[in-house]
């Protein structure tokens, strides 16, 4: 019984939301991973694409609820990502053309691109803070709830709850057909296949008649499709304001650098990692354990590593752990 | 006789020429940075007390009170000794009203006011350090410290029926201060806190923190914080964690869009807000209406007490002197004596000038404790059937 009070404990708070901030992550660092390996540089844009990504969603969303849409028991949000993706399809796109085309055929260092890639993050920055505030949006409706802690209690009989929302519940799902769907892209058709050959050598792939063009087009295509998701799950689970996805920035590239950077496998274990870091080490273990040991064995302190208030540091400290002793990352990426 | 009536004539003449000198009072608030959407209805309060003596003329056989006001920006030390070094060297004011946010008045208060003499009420600097702060009998404040929202804090919460508390403060002085006070005074009177963490505002997520605090444990979960930042995302992730279901508010949570982002697991939710049911509120704030400025505004009445507090003290010491007027502060504020409300300024003074005793009561229903500051008054709520719903005064 007192085993099962752990589990349920353990499960309700640092399975259950590193395991939805881990898949959030995962795609978001899926998108930085991909423009590191086609277009060779970081992008330091990727916080705000997904920024901008989730307002054009709620954009969307209002727009259905103003017309009376509903998805029943899920968020509306889902039936207007769509129009989010269009949106910052067509927004990446631009950019492409009008900033990175022009260093591309420079052929800039990297390092360069980098740098235009801060710029970019600032303007996209202040289009998202000017369109919409910088104030919090909550744009989630349906259902709060899969089933809530109390329902869990009054099933189990346990001591303790557990709680499932919906937004953890669809994250999750979203995340695996996302990813499932993106590796069957990059594996079984064409461009994929020639994504990927650009990925590897960019100049065999040149000469065996590859249209770069086509490759950078879809590449911003899919960032755009992964960063949108990322951002509306994020803001579907939690809230939604300009600043804190600028924050994202820190833990999704640590994610992407400790998988690899450029191996999209890698982009998705570097995600869980760190969410589960964060969420391990600052976790207080002072009631798992009491449940685990004798009553006399209980421990008295909270049994936690580290306050919460240092969760960003955790993404810090992994970033530069990876960076001394394992500079490819996890899955051998291209860094290093 | 006729010599007799000449002489005495003569004598009140003159002594009416020696009192009937203008006083100038400072009013030093914040009128740039981050008060200054509140400050002008502060100065607004404290100048309304003014004029309010002027015009009944009873002030000091007649004198005239002049009101200037200066800049304490709320953050910059520097720049607010200043502008108090300037009211009292330039512009000779015998008393100071302000200044308004904690760090500010207390750097006043030891490099101008204690140096130069001169008294001062604060209307709004709750922070506990001033309790303690050396000020020669100098200082006043018509608000309560936080200590003393973090006792009643605790007898709430200990006649609620609360043996353990949780508390998750906003990482700030305010926050800090106040939940160190709660956890204190809870503790001396009997009660375990289990966890008294911080939270940073502004973040996307407050699972973590809850984690944390559920893992301590708890019957209620204090949340020390803003209701539209953190201390809202502290009580939802606790909500859809089922982690605490009964809250405590203190005054920086409580707000209507609290209860419409929550909806109804707020219910059974309680706490207190800064607040008096006294008739002197009401008073004010037809006054303050009529004047065309709004009473709801913070520390409007708090501002308005201050001024006449100053004025009527200065009246009963018969003296603009601070070491002579600082000196009536208690007796005007406390009982016993005929009660004074707003609006009843000008008889106050004639009463004081008879030599009655006066009891100032004004729009906060001031009662000054042992240091000199407010013992304050706080509105008792819960939240039913998404509600705040008052319960009583404290």
């Amino acid at each position: 019984m007192d085993i099962l009070n752990a589990i349920v404990a353990f499960t309700n708070f640092v399975f259950i939301p590193a395991t939805a901030y881990g898949a959030q992550l995962a795609l978001g660092a899926l998108g930085a991973t991909l423009v590191y390996g086609i277009l060779r540089f970081s992008n330091f844009a990727q916080g705000d694409t997904m920024a901008f990504g989730t307002m054009a969603t709620i954009y969307g969303t209002w727009g259905l609820q103003a017309m009376g849409v509903s998805f029943g028991p899920l968020p509306t949000a889902l039936l207007a990502l769509p129009f989010g993706i269009l949106v910052t399809v067509g927004l990446l796109l631009a950019t492409d053309f009008s900033v990175y085309r022009f260093y591309r055929k420079q052929k800039v260092a990297p390092t360069i691109l980098v740098i235009v890639s801060l710029g970019v993050m600032f303007v996209m920055n202040g289009i998202t803070r000017i369109m919409i505030g910088v104030e919090e949006q909550n744009f989630t409706d349906g259902e709060r709830f899969v089933f809530t802690a109390r329902e869990f209690k009054e099933w189990s009989g346990l001591n303790e709850g557990m709680a499932l929302k919906t937004t953890q519940a669809v994250t999750i799902v979203t995340a695996v057909l996302v990813v499932a769907w993106l590796f069957w892209f990059l594996q079984k058709t064409r461009t994929g296949k020639s994504m990927r050959a650009f990925s590897d050598n960019e100049d065999l792939a040149l000469l065996s008649g590859i249209n770069p063009n086509h490759v950078v087009r879809v590449t911003w295509i899919l960032v755009a499709i992964l960063a949108t998701i990322a951002g509306v799950l994020y803001g579907l689970d939690k809230s939604f304001k300009p600043f804190t996805y600028f924050q994202l920035l820190l833990p999704i590239f640590a994610a992407a650098v400790v998988g690899g950077l450029g191996n999209p496998l890698g982009a998705i274990a570097g995600g869980f990692v760190v969410a589960y870091s964060e969420v391990f080490v600052t976790y207080a273990w002072k009631k798992v354990i009491g449940y685990l040991v004798p009553a006399d064995m209980a421990p008295d302190g909270l049994v936690q590593l580290m306050s919460t208030d240092y969760k960003l540091a955790v993404s810090f400290i992994i970033l530069i752990i990876v960076l001394l002793f394992m500079p490819t990352g996890l899955f051998k990426g291209k860094s290093g | 006789m006729k010599k007799l009536m000449l002489a005495s004539a003569a004598t009140a003449l003159m002594a009416g020429g020696a009192f009937a000198e203008d006083v100038k009072v400072g009013i030093i608030f914040g009128y740039t940075g981050p008060l200054e959407s509140i400050t002008p209805s502060m100065a607004a309060s404290a100048e309304l007390a003014i004029k309010e003596v002027n015009s009944s003329g009873n002030f000091m056989g007649g004198s005239n009170v002049d009101s200037v006001r200066a800049d304490s920006t709320c953050i910059d030390a520097t720049a607010a000794t200043a502008a108090a070094e300037r009211l009292i060297t330039v512009e000779g004011v015998s008393a100071i009203v302000g200044a308004d946010c904690s760090g500010v008045t207390g750097s006043i208060l030891q490099n101008v006011a204690r140096p130069n003499g001169v008294g001062m009420i604060s209307p709004s600097a709750t922070s506990p350090g001033l309790s303690d702060a050396e000020d020669d009998g100098l200082f006043f404040r018509t608000s309560p410290s936080d200590a003393r929202q973090g006792e009643v804090t605790a007898q709430i919460l200990i006649d609620r029926g609360a043996k353990s508390i949780a508390i998750s403060y906003t990482n700030n002085d305010y926050g800090k201060g106040l939940s160190d006070s709660i956890a204190a005074a809870f503790e001396a009177k009997g009660g375990s806190v289990t966890a008294n963490t911080a939270h940073e505002d502004g973040k996307a997520d407050y699972s973590a923190e809850v984690a944390t605090l559920a893992a301590a444990g708890g019957d209620v979960l204090v949340v020390a914080g803003y209701v539209d930042q953190g201390g809202k995302g502290i009580i939802q992730a606790s909500l859809d964690t089922g982690a605490f279901d009964t809250f405590y508010l203190p005054d920086g949570m409580y707000g209507d869009s609290l209860i419409e982002a929550i909806g109804s697991g707020l219910d059974g939710t309680y706490g207190t807000i800064p607040g008096t049911d006294s008739e002197g509120a009401a008073k004010f704030a037809e006054l303050a209406t009529a004047a065309g400025f709004d009473p709801t505004s913070s520390f409007t009445g708090e501002s308005y007490d201050a001024a006449a507090l100053i004025l009527l003290a200065m009246q009963a010491a018969q003296s603009t002197d601070s070491k002579d007027w600082t000196a009536k502060v208690m007796d005007i504020a406390n009982a016993p004596g005929e009660k004074i409300e707003p609006g009843q300024l000008g008889r106050a003074l004639e009463l004081i000038a008879a030599g009655t005793d006066i009891d100032y009561v004004g729009a906060t229903a001031v009662e000054f404790i042992g240091n000199g500051e407010s013992a304050g008054s706080f509105r008792e709520f819960t939240v039913t059937d998404g509600a705040f719903v008052t319960d009583g005064y404290r």
